[in-house]
């Protein structure tokens, strides 16, 4: 790349850390401006899809017989697997109320766990911990969910909040290690992970919680009273007021950053937390308030899916929704917009995905196959850069000179 | 995080099997087949094996009009976890050989997707439904109630009703009319118990160990079963081999929580060789290959289970003792066959050593490692089970 020599002449840049907050910055999105930061993820969607194409492709074995006897058919046999694999995704992710409603079902916990990512990056911190954070929340939740006999009124709003503060305390928990001893969020929210883990298989198994009649870990169901309400009579259109409370997440979030003053100093910790300090502001105490809100997202997340699809909890009924938070909320570029378009695409890669093996037999694998693509190619900026022949490399270098000086 | 890395050792897998099958292209290209790739060739070596498999090999599919789809649709394991959900594909493989059915299948990533994959199927216009497993019952149950007209079946579950079942409410009556559907249920501890006193005939170091999955029953019924055949072996042989990984009285055992992680099957076979384990039954689907590796370098032996692990997965064929069979296959067959035959489920299916519906592989490798005594046993004890009718009553006979 062509900003390398200038790496070089610049000793400030030699230190090391300098290159790695550059990098986390191109690769979170934090601090690019809005069209660069736009184009990169669009590019990677699109690049990710085009190379899917290729995979599916290659695994069409008959197509790929044919090919050896018969290259027009098999052209046409390959294309048509790949037109029809697409078509089949659109239509699962799109096509009528009861696809777009798993579109939305599967995005809201999505958008709630990417929200919990994506603050974290914009203060500087890794929160690899939503997992973890998601199963206490969705836990605390399942709890006031059947203990408690309330009017629904009451009962689900405290449901939510309690899956919020039991996220909050989970992701607390890593800011506090952090401000307090030094021990580095990555490790401690990852150590979090697993603790939550197996502390859920421990708890289902309690006679307080585990559904009476049952050997297996599996905890009493969820009073109706507690359970997001559906919008539909229909039961095969399971669209529940989840997405209302992602969404209002978001906008949380949002007036949060770039509205208030706490967001400004959040902001201004991830950007340098030293001038921060020098700047008057409490910067341990800002590492355990993002951690908290971050944490309390994720909590929000697990409650959502309590409260909504599953009605009671199973052993890691979060199935690593808090690790694909990471891919999203860098495809958001960390903005809490950009999170929902993420969510709403992931999801519905995630219900289209259903449609594209059943009506073509293209596994559903292909759509980790995707995901995993687009965060290559996000976490490659300057690889889409080179693809595309993009002119973002002179703003990039701007900003480059702009931070070493 | 565990099926990502699978999904990636699938890809390269089946990148390979595109190499594969590219070679063989002498123009003489056949009409195309309906299932991927990956399935067809990991099943076809296994329709022969299982002993009670009803179909021959030879048999020419006529080709008669697509008389039903029939759909699959697994647990979190995956349908090519060469163990639990592929044995109830098998069954579904041998239905489209024998009976010209079109089938279908739908992997399910987690317990969210349960719901919407029912859901797409039943769109999708599919005749008949099963859905493999213990997990899958209470979104089976919904479902059943939503669509009335939809035929069931499901794997490891019968529609009972009692507080807490997921077939009825909590007053333990009935959600709805669940005769659409037809439970398959395999008394696994049968042929566990007969596993169980071949681990304790062979073992050197006197003990032997197991570990599951989740602690559900279908899971501890092979524990219960292999526990229970090691101290009849200590009873009726004076020995003190020891057992460890479950205790039938306290139903409590080892459990690695999931039905994915190949690294924790390593890890808990790694720890239960360091207590001095030799041989090893994991019950957890594909977590067990993780064992057989770790058995493979570390020079144990392991006991499969579902199927016959020695063909399903041959890379590992020297550590497998046996297997504790568990012919899904058969009961997915024979139901299907109802489906057509009389249009409707039949009743409830259980699977037994007297029927064929569970039992205990061949020994393959190790034939002539095992007493001839032993296998002796190991026959009257099996006749003997069925001359009683059943693991309980031969127990207290």
């Amino acid at each position: 790349m062509s900003d390398r020599p200038e790496l070089e002449q610049s000793p400030e840049e030699k230190k090391p850390g300098r290159l790695g907050s550059r990098l986390f910055r191109e690769i979170t999105g934090v601090g690019v401006d809005w069209r660069s930061a736009m184009l990169v993820p669009l590019l990677a969607v699109i690049t990710a899809l085009i190379v899917s194409a290729v995979i599916i492709a290659i695994t069409d074995v008959d197509a790929l017989r044919m090919w050896g006897s018969k290259p027009g058919e098999a052209a046409a046999e390959t294309f048509g697997t790949i037109r029809d694999a697409y078509v089949a995704l659109f239509k699962g992710a799109f096509w009528g109320l009861k696809a777009f409603s798993e579109t939305l079902i599967a995005a809201a916990p999505l958008i709630l766990t990417g929200l919990s990512v994506a603050i974290g990056f914009r203060a500087g911190l890794f929160n690899i911990g939503p997992e973890g954070q998601m199963l206490m929340g969705g836990l605390a939740a399942t709890i006031i969910g059947f203990y408690f006999d309330l009017p629904a009124v009451i009962h689900l709003p405290f449901a939510l909040l309690g899956g919020l503060v039991a996220g909050a305390i989970w992701g607390g928990i890593p800011g506090l290690l952090r401000a307090k001893t030094g021990a580095h969020e990555v490790i401690t929210t990852i150590m979090l992970n697993w603790i939550a883990i197996r502390f859920i298989d421990w708890v289902l198994k309690t006679s307080f919680v585990q559904q009476g009649g049952r050997q297996d870990p599996v905890s009493k169901n969820v009073r109706p009273s507690a359970l997001l309400p559906r919008f539909f009579d229909d039961p095969t259109i399971r669209l529940h007021a989840g997405v209302i409370v992602a969404l209002l997440a978001a906008a949380f979030i949002f007036w949060l950053l770039y509205r208030t003053t706490i967001g400004y100093q959040f902001r201004a910790v991830g950007y340098n937390p030293d001038a921060a300090h020098y700047a008057g502001m409490k910067v341990t105490w800002m590492y355990v308030l993002v951690m908290a809100i971050a944490g309390g997202m994720a909590g929000l997340g697990g409650a959502n899916q309590i409260l909504g699809p599953l009605v009671r909890a199973t052993p890691g009924f979060s199935a690593g929704i808090g690790f694909d938070a990471i891919a999203l909320a860098l495809l958001g570029r960390s903005h809490p917009v950009g999170v929902v378009l993420a969510g709403l695409l992931f999801g519905a890669l995630e219900a289209g995905g259903r449609e594209m093996q059943v009506a073509t037999d293209v596994s559903i694998d292909l759509i980790l196959v995707v995901q995993a693509l687009i965060v290559v190619f996000i976490a490659a900026p300057a690889l889409i850069r080179a693809i595309y022949r993009v002119r973002t490399g002179g703003e990039a270098e701007r900003i480059t000179k702009g931070w070493a000086a | 995080m565990m099926r990502r890395r699978l999904a990636l050792v699938a890809l390269l897998a089946v990148f390979g099997l595109v190499v594969a099958a590219c070679g063989d292209d002498d123009g003489g290209t056949t009409a195309a087949p309906t299932t991927t790739a990956a399935t067809t060739t990991t099943a076809a070596p296994t329709t022969t094996a299982a002993p009670t498999t009803t179909a021959p090999p030879e048999t020419t599919t006529t080709a008669a009009p697509i008389a039903a789809k029939i759909c699959e649709i697994t647990d979190v394991g995956g349908i090519d976890d060469k163990s639990f959900n592929e044995t109830a594909w098998r069954g579904m493989e041998l239905a489209r050989d024998q009976l010209g059915v079109e089938v279908a299948y739908l992997e399910s990533q987690a317990a969210t997707d349960y719901r919407p994959n029912i859901d797409a199927f039943v769109n999708e216009g599919c005749e008949l439904i099963i859905t493999v497993g213990f997990l899958l019952a209470n979104d089976t149950a919904l479902a059943a109630c939503d669509y009335p007209d939809q035929k069931f079946a499901i794997i490891d579950q019968q529609p009972e009703f009692y507080p807490g079942s997921p077939w009825a409410d909590a007053d333990g009556n009935p959600l709805c009319d669940f005769s659409q559907v037809r439970g398959l249920t395999f008394a696994t501890d049968e042929a566990a118990f007969l596993a169980g006193y071949l681990a304790a005939g062979m073992t050197q170091s006197g003990v032997v160990g197991t570990f599951g999955g989740i602690n559900i029953p279908p899971v501890t019924i092979f524990m219960d079963g292999f526990v229970k055949g090691v101290r009849y072996y200590n009873e009726l042989n004076g020995t003190d081999v020891q057992a460890l990984g479950w205790n039938p009285d306290t139903a409590e055992g080892l459990f690695t929580g999931n039905f994915e992680s190949l690294d924790d099957g390593r890890a808990f076979g790694e720890n239960l060789n360091d207590e001095g384990a030799d041989i090893v039954l994991p019950v957890a689907g594909p977590v067990g290959l993780g064992t057989a590796a770790a058995a493979q370098e570390r020079g144990f032996l392991v006991i499969g289970v579902d199927a016959d692990q020695y063909l399903t997965a041959p890379e590992f064929a020297g550590v497998w003792l046996t297997s504790i069979l568990k012919n899904m296959d058969v009961a997915v067959l024979n139901t299907i066959t109802n489906v057509l035959n009389l249009g409707s489920v039949g009743n409830l299916y259980v699977g037994t050593l007297a029927n064929g519906g569970v039992g205990l592989a061949p020994y393959h490798d190790l034939e002539g490692t095992v007493p001839a005594d032993l296998a002796a046993a190991i026959e009257q004890i099996k006749a003997d089970i069925i001359a009683a009718g059943g693991l309980a009553a031969f127990l207290t006979s």
